[in-house]
């Protein structure tokens, strides 16, 4: 209980939500590094995808090479990168971008190629270019698998993201990291709550942006809302 | 109309899945291409709008050598459906038939009456517009299809088993409305299916292809089932080609014999001459050219009339556009073994008999492979 009221004080406490170091600015630099990471990530990850999965060719090799990516300990990145590349963020979105692009490259492969066979056929039957093929019809179709790849690596990302503060950057890290070393556990819990909520909040964003992208026809609830309403009129 | 020269396709493992096919599809007409699995016909569909290109040979359509037309720009001119219909899942039916038009830059006002002129001409009720594809039963998909595929009324449709995924009794609704459009529409018309009876039902003519890609016989229904050219082309048609022959000839096209007639007034004993000057044991009544039945001889005493007794209804009557199968039906089911021929001012014309129809199958094809009468019976018997 003691601990609850000593969470409850950080989190009362106005000048933790003050100057550089506060809650807002360390909140708006997490929601920058994740941003600008998972940015990349898709900048990379969607024209790669979208190309092996409208040719059909070499898909299985991305996805495996991207994997690899995600099977290296994000920390050991972030260490390599800063070896080399010294103290700035480029470890950081290093990390970020190898965390980032693995679900996006295997939802999108996935998502073109699982398009029906017959859709692609009528499309290049009716006199679709093979451009106008990609982003008129397997886009589209594909949209729900797109976005689930780009919304499971920007929650990975934004969980990761606490780990620029482990080479002296800022982002909610820095309230886990200094709560660590000071053994503050009320600033520890409060940075962990911070990230749990933040990711939630981008599940809710990235839903509402399915929800706008992705075309009636092609989005699985609605599907089965329609089937269990012709079920139940049947049945009626 | 499209011309086929030469035509092979020769795939890089060596296997030929069209060899050396030239073949003319007229304006206006439904060609059919049919045959087991393996024998070219959809690849030869698919070389048209160059799904597929061929290896050798020229293929034209409309006077042009398809191969010098840009891939995209040669289909946007040639309806293309297929089994799995293909419809954009994320589309509206609307959305659907207008890809086309929205292709090639029709404004908004000429595809929007399009879409409603189609959506009509297809059969379907106005709801379906705003609809999506999922929300649509495969019958109606498969209008959708045909409908997107007419959007800018091309003068060339390629139709791949285009009614192939729904159920036996919406299919052959869907080909006799077809066959209605096709009529006012007169689209030159490349249709595959593997079944012979659908190809005999929407054909005006018929390529059928053995494995290879070999074209056996390109003719009309009437001239592949009386004249088969090779083996293949009668074991393809099957046992019953005799039957599928009755089912392309009118009633209109063989003479009815009188029968053995009386009127409800005469008496017994001329029922009974009339019956036996015919070889039968029934009399057909008649009455002011009306056909109110048939009797057994047996029943009518002799002394009393014909109308006394209840005339008993022939099982079928058969009416001049009806075709010589269905009259075969009406006598195999029938008692007397005949059916009733009825005129468009519902005269009684006569009776059909088995005879009449062997002794037509007969003048039509004087060739080998015709059935007999008895063959003819054998096959009555099956049906």
């Amino acid at each position: 209980m003691e601990f609850l009221a000593d969470l409850f004080e950080w989190f009362s406490d106005p000048i933790n939500w003050s100057g550089t170091e506060g809650i807002p600015a360390r909140l708006w630099e997490h929601i920058q590094y994740s941003l600008i990471a998972t940015f990349i990530g898709a900048l990379i990850a969607l024209p790669l995808a979208l190309v092996l999965g409208h040719t059909g060719r070499g898909g299985l090799l991305a996805i495996n090479l991207t994997n690899t990516g995600r099977a290296i300990p994000s920390l050991g990145i972030i260490i390599l990168v800063y070896i080399a590349a010294g103290l700035n963020l480029l470890p950081v979105y290093a990390a970020l971008v190898a965390l980032a692009i693995p679900p996006i490259v295997t939802n999108t492969y996935v998502g073109i190629r699982s398009v029906d066979r017959g859709v692609r056929e009528s499309a290049e039957g009716m006199g679709l270019t093979g451009f106008q093929v990609l982003k008129d019809v397997e886009i589209p179709v594909a949209m729900p698998l797109i976005m689930a790849g780009i919304r499971t690596s920007a929650v990975q990302v934004v969980a990761t993201a606490t780990l620029a503060a482990y080479i002296g950057f800022g982002g909610l890290g820095r309230f886990l990291i200094d709560g660590l070393a000071t053994f503050d556990l009320a600033q520890m819990t409060g940075g962990a709550v911070l990230v749990a909520v933040l990711s939630l909040a981008v599940e809710v964003a990235f839903g509402a942006l399915q929800n706008a992208l992705v075309s009636e026809g092609v989005t699985p609830r609605k599907r089965t809302a329609t089937i269990r309403a012709k079920l139940g009129s049947t049945t009626a | 109309m499209i011309t086929f020269e030469s035509v092979s396709k020769r795939f890089p493992d060596g296997t030929t899945a069209v060899d050396d096919l030239s073949l003319e599809v007229p304006e206006g007409e439904v060609a059919v291409f049919v045959g087991p699995s393996g024998c070219g016909k959809t690849t030869t569909l698919r070389m048209v709008n160059r799904m597929i290109e061929p290896t050798d040979g020229t293929i034209t359509v409309d006077g042009q050598d398809a191969m010098k037309i840009d891939p995209p720009e040669l289909r946007r001119r040639i309806g293309y459906v297929i089994q799995q219909i293909g419809l954009f899942p994320h589309r509206t039916i609307a959305e659907n038939i207008a890809t086309v038009p929205q292709l090639i830059d029709w404004d908004k006002k000429r595809t929007n009456e399009r879409v409603d002129e189609l959506i009509e001409v297809v059969g379907l009720p106005d709801e379906v517009r705003d609809r999506y594809p999922h929300q649509l039963s495969g019958g109606q998909q498969q209008r959708v299809g045909v409908a997107r595929a007419l959007a800018v009324d091309p003068p060339i449709m390629l139709m791949d088993e285009p009614f192939g995924a729904v159920d036996p009794i919406v299919r052959s609704r869907l080909q006799d409305e077809f066959l209605r459009l096709q009529r006012d529409v007169k689209k030159t018309i490349v249709f595959v299916t593997h079944d012979i009876d659908e190809a005999i039902k929407m054909g005006d003519r018929i390529a059928i292809m053995s494995e290879g890609g070999h074209l056996q016989q390109y003719a009309s229904p009437e001239e592949i089932l009386a004249h088969p050219a090779t083996d293949f082309v009668a074991s393809f048609l099957g046992a019953e080609r005799g039957l599928k022959r009755l089912a392309l000839i009118p009633v209109s096209k063989v003479s009815a014999v009188e029968g053995p007639v009386v009127g409800p007034d005469d008496d017994g004993a001329r029922a009974r001459a009339v019956a036996r000057d015919n070889g039968s044991d029934w009399v057909v009544i008649v009455k002011d050219r009306k056909l109110l039945g048939w009797a057994h001889v047996a029943d009518i005493d002799g002394s009393g009339r014909v109308g006394d007794i209840e005339a008993k209804p022939f099982s079928a009557e058969i009416y001049k556009e009806d075709s010589l199968r269905a009259a075969l039906n009406a006598m195999v089911t029938s008692l007397t073994g005949v059916a009733a021929r009825i005129g468009d001012d519902s005269a009684y014309e006569g009776l059909l008999t088995q005879e009449l129809l062997a002794r037509e199958l007969q003048d039509s094809d004087p060739g080998p492979g015709t059935m007999t009468g008895a063959e003819v019976n054998e096959e009555a018997e099956r049906v």
